[in-house]
């Protein structure tokens, strides 16, 4: 049991981490949301690296390599394609809301556009996007909790565990919290990626040389992208996709606005795509279970790095890993708990009531904490999907807002709030009718040649909501006086 | 900065186009696959290649003009 008593020591731990960070400021809605807007590069970069550095790398990035292959290092390329975008994308819009005191994406579209129905649409598509991603942080406690109970402690439990955790932890602390949290489970993370994933390919197979070896004479081609399904043409649509909704999702674009000046995102530009060599650490530790830990199907493969830890090391040590891995979920669990209450309390209750007081719309918002988490619990318990995937389809949802934002920070913005509103519609409607099915455009369009059936799906919502844009803006757009 | 900048298109072509073409397991390179070890290069480069591109933009001068 030692095991978890390290785990239980380190959320307590956590908790009272939270509780000092609250002392000492008087926790309004922008304190308690974005920090004051007074954080400097360092507790960014960590705060959004917080943010990359979920259970979706540590247990979802293993696991997609244990049981996908070479598709995994997708997760390695659209990190660096978005950070290149961020260099010019962030600026502006941290300007423009640093200037209208905005604390919140829908505020910032319903702003841009003068249209408060956009921001209640934004504040929608936002929250249903960031029920996976939560969904999905439950889930990674409950397999850690139960891998390391050794089986004592079943998933559904831990699952409730986690839940309560996450939701002691934001009521207590709110961003502050976050951050402080963020730099200790960077430094435990860190520490510990790197040392399994270059112990455990030594110590099973030698080196990284006879590791791929090995597991390419055992699975030929495994290592690389495969010819059909996720083949070039899905990397390369995934990977598009995945950069462009990078900032889009309701808790980045928040994160975004805690930052004290601009220069702050084009520094961090430049040093996060170093920091995402991380990630090859954990892509090897799920490499080297594939003919270690053989045998697990399906969301299981999720399992794969502590079944391995299980099997290599002491429990005193599954302990250490095991809380490595609580950090990992709660920090941006925490996070994402956070965006989803304010959304639903500042942009939606407040839509509708204008006339509520920032103390109430706050009041309410941590009155939502437990609610959201308690809905997160039940999606989770319902299972049957791979972390991944409950992550790709989030994505697919926030790109959708990605055509709309660009086009408000052009100089002359061709769309029109009509526009927005029809884009928007028609992409979320697309990716939640093929998610729901589980359409794939292979079946949709079965004529198709190869490369073409393989793209994400998210990309035909992408287009259709393009599409969608366009029309719209061009009947809606108000024709000068003298046409 | 003017020309700097379009550096910036050259991760996207080595990621987007390059991994299509260099998509093989043999030869290992570094003990990877040989497209995990271009990926991996692409991620060096990025930052290289980012770092190239702050240092000539004028807004991080210290007292640049804001940019509109």
């Amino acid at each position: 049991m030692s095991a978890l008593a390290i785990i239980a020591a380190t959320i307590i731990g956590v908790l009272f981490l939270g509780l000092l960070a609250r002392r000492g400021t008087v926790m309004d809605l922008e304190q308690w949301t974005i920090g004051g807007r007074g954080f400097g590069t360092i507790f960014v970069f960590v705060l959004m690296a917080g943010e990359i550095y979920t259970t979706f790398t540590f247990l979802g990035g293993s696991g997609f390599a244990y049981g996908h292959g070479g598709p995994v290092f997708y997760i390695l390329s659209y990190g660096c394609l978005a950070y290149v975008i961020s260099y010019w994308l962030l600026p502006p819009i941290w300007r423009y809301a640093k200037q209208h005191r905005l604390i919140a994406q829908p505020d910032f579209f319903a702003h841009k556009y003068d249209s408060p129905a956009l921001g209640v649409l934004v504040a929608l598509v936002g929250i249903v996007a960031l029920i996976p991603y939560l969904v999905l942080q439950l889930k990674g406690l409950g397999i850690i909790v139960g891998a390391a109970s050794y089986g004592s402690i079943s998933p559904t439990v831990a699952i409730w565990i986690g839940a309560a955790v996450v939701t002691a932890y934001v009521m207590v602390s709110g961003v502050r919290g976050s951050a402080w949290t963020a730099v200790v489970k960077d430094t435990l993370i860190l520490t510990v990626v790197l040392f399994l994933g270059i112990y455990l390919p030594i110590h099973y197979y030698g080196g990284y040389n006879a590791m791929f070896s090995a597991i390419d004479a055992a699975k030929p081609g495994f290592l690389a992208l495969p010819a059909k399904g996720e083949s070039v043409a899905w990397f390369d649509s995934t990977v598009l996709l995945t950069a462009l909704g990078f900032y889009m999702w309701p808790h980045s674009f928040g994160s975004l606005f805690t930052a004290k000046d601009e220069r702050v995102f084009r520094r961090n530009a430049m040093m996060m795509p170093v920091y995402q060599l991380i990630l090859l650490f954990v892509f090897f530790v799920g490499f080297a279970a594939i003919l270690k830990v053989p045998g697990l199907k399906g969301p299981e493969i999720d399992l794969s790095l502590l079944r391995l830890s299980v099997q290599t090391f002491d429990p005193w040590f599954v302990g250490v890993i095991g809380a490595a891995g609580v950090l990992t979920a709660l920090v941006p669990g925490s996070m994402i708990l956070i965006a989803a209450t304010t959304l639903l309390a500042n942009n939606i209750f407040r839509a509708f009531h204008p006339q509520a007081t920032d103390a109430t719309v706050s009041w309410l918002a941590r009155l939502l904490v437990p609610v959201v988490a308690l809905v997160a619990v039940i999606f989770t318990l319902r299972g049957g999907t791979t972390i991944v995937a409950l992550l790709l389809m989030g994505y697919s949802f926030v790109t959708q807002l990605f055509p709309t934002l660009i086009a408000c920070l052009l100089p002359r913005n061709p769309v029109t709030k009509e526009g927005a509103l029809a884009g928007i519609c028609v992409g979320v409607a697309t990716v939640a009718v093929t998610s729901l099915t589980h359409t794939t455009i292979a079946q949709l369009f079965p004529s198709l040649p190869e490369t073409l059936r393989d793209l994400n799906i998210g990309i035909v919502a992408l287009v259709l909501n393009l599409v969608a844009l366009a029309v719209v803006s061009a009947v809606t757009r108000r024709r000068p006086a003298y046409a | 900065m003017s020309l700097v900048k379009y550096l910036a298109a050259l991760p996207f072509l080595g990621i987007l186009v390059g991994v299509p073409l260099l998509n093989r397991v043999e030869p290992l390179v570094m003990g990877m696959p040989l497209v995990l070890a271009w990926i991996v290069l692409w991620v060096v480069l990025t930052a290289v290649i980012m770092a190239i591109v702050y240092r000539f933009d004028p807004a991080n001068r210290d007292n640049a003009e804001p940019r509109v």
